[in-house]
């Protein structure tokens, strides 16, 4: 398929426009650029099929089964995109005057008090743009905290080995260090570790529950515990909500500070790159260091206030307000028994598929699961020498998208599938034969496995040189 | 298979130790660690004067898959960084045990080693 720009054709153009009939103003030289930019010159109909050719290539939950665990690829029903698509919503400029958006901040303050219900919490901020910067939001508000009571030795968060990846990462943008704790052998956090690690340095702990071999960790309360003890504050990842959602709450579980994942637990997955919405969820105690500005209701109206000792922005404006419309209306679509009826059919697809693909596959700790589970595929690759990879691309050639693989780190040859409470039955029998069809195929001929996938436009892509040599720019 | 050094002694994450006539020390990665880990394509090195201590992560190595981190043997101070594995992160995969990391000075510290033939064992059984 020829790029964009080799499409171009000098002198094509979306529109004809007719002789100039005025005098020509000329713009002085000094404000003319020296050259026009280089944009691929079409006609409206070559850009639509250009497009729609492209969208072909792609793989979105419309598609077909999208099993990507912990990204929760859930399908987004029409009607969110209608609501946020009303003129109302759709229509409204960032910097219109608070009398004329009291809707829309009306909107924003519900979904809010829904969310916290949910979650446990008292106060929410909508800037972050997606779930590593809610991360990175909650735990500069961590920080503000210990700041705030004078308490500036600690420095250290704890993040188990079965966080999210970006968790690490997170900590160390907002200067933390990281202190990374093994689980035991039931994929847990080992309590005795995490006893011997807290102390007068501890700024908090960052963990995921159900974490991410889809294990809720009934130790719960005596974890978040420790760290309360210890001075610390803790924070929730919200990346597997969907496994609880309406069900336990991290507020009742001891978390101070929590993100969610409006795109992908509260429907509009990021399947297309984004946008998404990782806001910030929080206890009172944490409330006066929400970023700017919080929605807050006023004797009849809505006003945006700044919280007293706020972090400041962390995005432009009220954050990707599209993504908070499209999670309202999910949310008062699916009503206070729907939501977590949504998390227990979840569950109970990723239990339906672990069961069915235990006789022929190793399943990581396996037992009851939550929303996903974790396949290894070590054996297959000592005997065979069919690696997750070449599974994951085989699953290509029956239009089905792969589930993360490689991760978590603590399982060799990973895939953790995560089918959500999307996919009805039929489609998980399916998909089990599927897996099983492709096992087989590893076992009897593994050669024709490492050229997976066969059907697709492209076949094994060169991972490795793009990551080396990477090629972001069209050169003319 | 990969290989092992009979010169060297090993950690059970994978990274190889060499003590200098100077009494300092090499740290890399092990032949069988980049086999398991791939196609290396990226690597962070600590900077000269670091601290690193004992089971505790003073590097990472990036591959295709995922990011992994080099925990380190010994406690000591860094006092050189092979520089050229910043630009060519594929001579691990090419030589694993040309390929030092660090060099470290003032070694106070050392985990149980294993000898080449024990490391050879313990990779056997991964």
């Amino acid at each position: 398929m020829q790029l964009i720009f080799e499409k171009s054709c000098e002198g094509r153009s979306c529109s004809m426009m007719p002789s100039c009939d005025v005098p020509v103003c000329e713009i002085p030289a000094s404000l003319k650029r020296e050259s026009a930019p280089k944009l691929p010159q079409m006609a409206e109909v070559d850009i639509s099929r250009h497009y729609t050719e492209l969208m072909k290539r792609t793989h979105g939950v419309n598609d077909g089964f999208y099993p990507l665990g912990s990204c929760t690829m859930k399908y987004n029903p029409k009607i969110n995109d209608e609501m946020a698509n009303l003129a109302g919503f759709a229509g409204l400029h960032p910097l219109q005057p608070v009398h004329t958006v009291q809707g829309a901040l009306e909107a924003l303050s519900v979904l809010e008090s829904y969310l916290d219900e949910i979650t446990g919490m008292d106060a929410m901020t909508f800037q972050p743009a997606a779930g590593a910067h809610g991360e990175f939001t909650g735990l500069l508000m961590i920080k503000a905290y210990h700041k705030a009571n004078g308490d500036l030795k600690r420095n250290k968060i704890i993040v188990p080995d079965t966080a999210h990846g970006t968790n690490p990462a997170s900590c160390t943008m907002a200067g933390f260090k990281v202190i990374s704790i093994p689980s035991n052998e039931d994929g847990c956090v080992d309590l005795d570790k995490l006893r011997s690690v807290v102390g007068e340095d501890t700024a908090g702990l960052m963990l995921t529950n159900p974490n991410t071999v889809g294990i809720f960790d009934k130790n719960i309360l005596e974890i978040t515990k420790i760290i309360h003890e210890a001075g610390g504050l803790n924070y929730y990842d919200g990346a597997n909500l969907n496994a609880v959602m309406g069900i336990v709450r991290p507020g009742d579980m001891g978390f101070d500070v929590i993100h969610l994942n409006l795109h992908k637990t509260f429907s509009t997955p990021h399947g297309g790159g984004g946008p998404g919405a990782g806001v910030v969820g929080c206890k009172n105690i944490l409330a006066p260091f929400l970023p700017l500005y919080h929605t807050v209701k006023s004797g009849e109206g809505y006003e945006m206030e700044a919280p007293a000792q706020s972090i400041g922005s962390v995005r432009s404006f009220y954050g990707n307000y599209g993504i908070a419309i499209r999670a309202l209306c999910y949310v008062m679509t699916l009503g206070k028994e729907g939501i977590p009826e949504a998390s227990s059919n979840a569950v109970l697809n990723a239990n339906y598929m672990r069961v069915n693909l235990q006789d022929e596959f190793d399943i990581a700790f396996n037992n009851i699961c939550m929303h996903e589970f974790v396949i290894s595929l070590t054996r297959t690759k000592k005997d065979k020498g069919v690696t997750a990879l070449d599974f994951a691309k085989a699953l290509l050639d029956y239009g089905v998208h792969p589930p993360t693989m490689y991760f978590p780190l603590i399982v060799d040859e990973a895939l953790m599938v995560e089918p959500t409470e999307t996919e009805s039955k039929d489609t998980l029998d399916e998909v089990v034969r599927i897996f099983k069809e492709i096992l087989k195929n590893a076992n009897e001929n593994p050669e024709a496995l490492h050229e997976a996938p066969h059907t697709t436009p492209v076949s094994r892509l060169d991972e490795v040189k793009a990551a080396r040599e990477p090629v972001l720019r069209y050169e003319y | 298979m990969a290989t092992v050094l009979e010169n060297l002694k090993y950690s059970k994450s994978h990274e190889w130790v060499e003590v200098l006539d100077n009494g300092n020390v090499r740290i890399g990665i092990t032949d069988f660690a980049q086999h398991e880990l791939g196609d290396l394509v990226f690597v962070n090195l600590p900077e000269e004067g670091d601290e690193i201590a004992v089971g505790e992560a003073f590097a990472d190595v990036e591959s295709v898959k995922a990011v992994s981190d080099v925990m380190s043997p010994v406690s000591g101070v860094v006092c050189a960084i092979n520089e050229d594995l910043l630009d060519a992160p594929e001579s691990i995969n090419a030589d694993a045990f040309g390929a030092w990391f660090v060099e470290v000075e003032n070694v106070s510290e050392e985990e149980e080693l294993l000898d080449a033939a024990a490391y050879e064992a313990f990779c056997e059984e991964e």
